[in-house]
């Protein structure tokens, strides 16, 4: 399954999971990213990093570093 | 009977919100200018008070910074949850809560929300950015939402003043009626663990801080409760982790799955989207401004107009502002006798005076540019744009505006790092940031570069010359955030997610009400602290004003009428007072820097502000306190020789006019800046570690400076 990271721009989908258990891993489901939750990848910034994605119906600034522990399933 | 009128008892209620979402405005607008800001030790957020009185009720508001949840990480967060829930010995626990959430982004804005209905106190909802929502095509029946809340909902825009009224009865009918919040739905296994928790919080306890305990797994808010509470949490929390992992419960994501999920079924019924989501203006305009070519175009564009916005607009105010100061200091020459108490009020209590206001242009034009794109959305853009420049450095996107803006001046750099909410990243942003060039070094890089780096080069030299200068402050300040980062302010800090909010027009009273709390703060706190430092640095160049011969400096100048002697007895007082020794005792460490005393007294006394180093330098060679020209000054420097002596080789050769425009690039000569550290992080301590750490990189670097520069001579 492949993380937020790896998709290309445009994509769109469902988060299907979070890994880790630490502090990172709840701040990103406090902001609305959890699993069964549609997503879009919107943007990336000049440098590919870090990405825009739309979830929850409003628009979150993501490192690839945070997007890599977000598993999706793209539809 | 006569009736002993009590004192006013009045109702408390904490503001809670996201961050973006209206919470400044309708608090300046509940309490108008009716507001101060609390202190509380050990953190550096900003809490305010305020109060207004509605139908002879008087209401208190503490205004509690913005968050997306309650689930404290560091000291400044845990404050917040300590003042909601009551257990900050320094304020009583609220009587209810007012949380405002963004009407046109209602699911997240509530998950904050239902973490305030478990707090055991009275909730009222009030609803920001209707208009938005209405215009996106979303509508929200209040009524249905209030029902099936069971607790009060209103619809506001703080700004145009609609709700207050229904606000304001709400708040005032809670005191007689309480209506308490839903709980959100747990399983039952986390309910019935959360309980066990809860019994041993005793009368602290609440159904919010037994679910933090519970679902935290990182332990820091147990720490800390156990040792302000004084209580043994650890292992009962452990053992009910335990059960429910074994049960199959994910600990991490129950929390917020949880949550959302009892949201969605309380809003669905009340709330209804568009079928298809039309691209909104804001997709539009993002679609160019955060693009690799044109974002960046845009973004370098906003920068080129803020600086030279800055520059252009600054300059003739400060001029004025430096015209005003002389024409004070001449009126009050006219009328006051000469002797100690003019030059005191003069050249004194005046330069420290005009120094704290000549910063207020840079200030208020610099924060009306930050104020208008934060308010219209575009700084959140900006940060995403150089976020991955910066992370190179340990910092995020935010830090880059502060640190730009600090070309300018660090003191308004320094106030723009406000917008970094991770306490890490924004002390070293801070840190660094007087490292940037400033524009008060500029006069030191022009009358070096021009005395000597000028003649027999070509003419491009000058210009390379000033922008190496410059371009030291660029390498070395992400060099010191880095050192800085993975050294003293080392630690994993919160994952940088950002919310990138719709575009809107800003409002004029909230880029209005920045500015002003900005250069208010500004003259309060930092204002005395430059002005004493002024008035300190005139006092030990002023005394003793008595040689040790008998000789009364001031009378003898005010007897003589010729200028050259003037200026020679002038010169023999700096170079008698107790900054001039100092300057002389100091002579042997600055002679490795290729300078004699007359540059470390004139170092010295720069202290205030690196600009006076210009003025000192012509008192110290001999020209009286102001050079007439600067060209004069400049010929003396050429000319001038080792401690005067005609036999001694030139004072200044390109090494020593380097290594003193090195010392002046690197070196935290600044008074100002210093007093503007202390205010924003509210101890001593960072701003004399800045002066340190700073002094003595300008030192080695001016060493090596120099002493490289002679090998190649
Ligand atoms: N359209 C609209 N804008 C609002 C409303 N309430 C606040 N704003 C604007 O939202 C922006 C952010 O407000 P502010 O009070 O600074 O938000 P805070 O970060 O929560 O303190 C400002 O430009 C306000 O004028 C509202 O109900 N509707
Ligand atoms: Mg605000």
């Amino acid at each position: 399954m492949p993380t937020l990271d790896q998709v290309p721009i445009g994509c769109k989908g469902i988060i299907s999971s979070i890994k880790g258990e630490d502090a990172t891993a709840q701040r990103l489901m406090e902001m609305g990213v959890i699993e069964g939750e549609p997503f879009e990848l919107v943007a990336s910034a000049p440098m590919g990093d870090p990405l825009e994605i739309k979830v929850q119906g409003y628009r979150l600034s993501i490192r690839k570093s945070e997007a890599a522990l977000v598993f999706v399933q793209v539809s | 009977m006569h009736e002993i009128t009590a004192p006013l008892k009045s109702f408390r209620i904490a503001l809670l919100g996201n961050p973006n979402t209206g919470k400044t405005t309708l608090f300046n607008v509940l309490t108008g200018l009716n507001h101060r800001v609390g202190n509380y030790p050990g953190v550096t957020v900003e809490i305010k008070k305020g109060s207004f009185v509605h139908q002879s009720n008087a209401i208190e508001i503490l205004d509690i910074p913005g968050t997306y949840s309650l689930a404290p990480r560091s000291p400044d967060e845990l404050l917040s949850v300590e003042l909601v829930l009551g257990l900050n010995p320094l304020e009583k626990v609220p009587d209810a809560l007012l949380v405002i959430a963004d009407a046109s982004n209602l699911e997240r804005n509530l998950y904050l929300a239902t973490q305030a209905f478990e707090t055991g106190l009275p909730v009222i909802l009030a609803l920001s950015m209707v208009d938005l929502a209405t215009a996106s095509g979303v509508k929200i029946d209040f009524k249905a939402l209030s029902e099936k809340l069971g607790i009060p909902v209103i619809a506001i825009h703080a700004s145009k003043r609609k709700g207050l009224d229904e606000l304001k009865n709400a708040i005032v009918s809670l005191q007689t009626e309480k209506r308490m919040p839903p709980v959100p739905v747990f399983s039952q296994d986390v309910i019935s663990n959360r309980a066990k928790i809860l019994g041993l919080l005793g009368d602290k306890g609440s159904l919010f801080l037994a679910g933090r305990l519970l679902f935290e797994t990182d332990g820091f808010l147990a720490q800390q409760l156990e040792r302000k509470l004084s209580l043994s949490l650890t292992p009962a929390i452990l053992e009910s982790r335990e059960a429910l992992k074994s049960l199959g419960i994910n600990l991490v994501s129950i929390e917020a799955k949880s949550r959302y999920a009892w949201i969605r079924e309380m809003v669905q019924p009340c709330v209804s989207k568009p079928e298809s989501k039309v691209t909104g203006f804001t997709d539009r305009v993002d679609r160019i401004l955060t693009h690799k070519v044109f974002g960046m175009f845009f973004f370098f564009l906003i920068m080129f107009s803020m600086f030279t916005g800055l520059f252009v607009l600054a300059k003739p105010l400060m001029e004025w502002i430096g015209e005003a100061k002389n024409l004070v200091g001449q009126g009050l020459e006219s009328v006051l006798p000469d002797g100690m108490l003019r030059s005191l009020l003069v050249d004194g209590l005046l330069e420290g005076v005009g120094g704290v206001v000549v910063f207020l242009p840079q200030i208020v034009i610099l924060f009306g540019f930050l104020s208008v794109l934060e308010d219209c959305g575009y700084m959140a853009r900006a940060a995403f744009l150089m976020d991955r420049v910066m992370a190179k450095c340990g910092l995020s996107g935010k830090s880059f505006i502060p640190l730009l803006s600090s070309v300018a001046c660090a003191v308004p750099g320094v106030l723009a790092t406000r917008v970094i909410e991770d306490k890490r990243d924004r002390l070293a942003t801070i840190l660094v940031a007087p490292l940037m060039s400033c524009s008060a070094r500029l006069p030191v890089y022009v009358l070096f570069i021009g005395a000597f780096l000028t003649e027999g080069y070509g003419w491009w030299f000058p210009g390379l010359v000033l922008f190496l200068m410059y371009g030291i402050g660029f390498v070395t300040a992400p060099l010191a955030a880095m050192l800085f980062k993975s050294t003293i302010l080392k630690g994993k800090g919160a994952p940088f997610l950002m919310e990138l909010p719709v575009y809107k027009t800003p409002s004029f009273s909230v880029v209005f009400a920045r500015i002003y709390e900005a250069s208010f703060s500004f003259l309060k706190r930092a204002g005395t602290l430059i002005a004493a430092t002024m008035v300190l640095i005139w006092a030990v160049l002023y005394f003793p004003y008595v040689s040790s011969t008998g000789e009364n400096y001031p009378e003898r100048i005010a007897a003589t009428e010729n200028k050259e002697q003037q200026d020679a007895l002038l010169l023999e007082w700096k170079k008698n007072s107790y900054l001039g020794r100092a300057g002389r005792s100091i002579e042997p460490m600055v002679k490795p820097l290729g300078w004699d005393w007359r540059i470390g007294v004139a170092t010295l006394a720069s202290f205030p502000a690196r600009e006076v180093v210009v003025g000192t330098l012509s008192i110290v060679f001999g020209l009286g306190k102001d050079a007439q020209d600067e060209q004069q000054l400049l010929e003396i420097l050429q000319k001038a020789r080792w401690n005067d002596d005609p036999d001694q080789p030139l004072l200044f050769n390109v090494p020593s006019a380097l290594s003193l425009m090195v010392f002046f690039a690197l070196c935290c000569q600044c008074g100002s800046t210093l007093m503007v550290i202390r205010q924003e992080t509210g101890t001593w301590f960072w701003p004399a570690f800045t002066f340190i750490y700073m002094t003595g990189l300008a030192y080695i670097a001016a060493l090596l400076t120099f002493q490289v520069g002679m090998l190649f001579l």
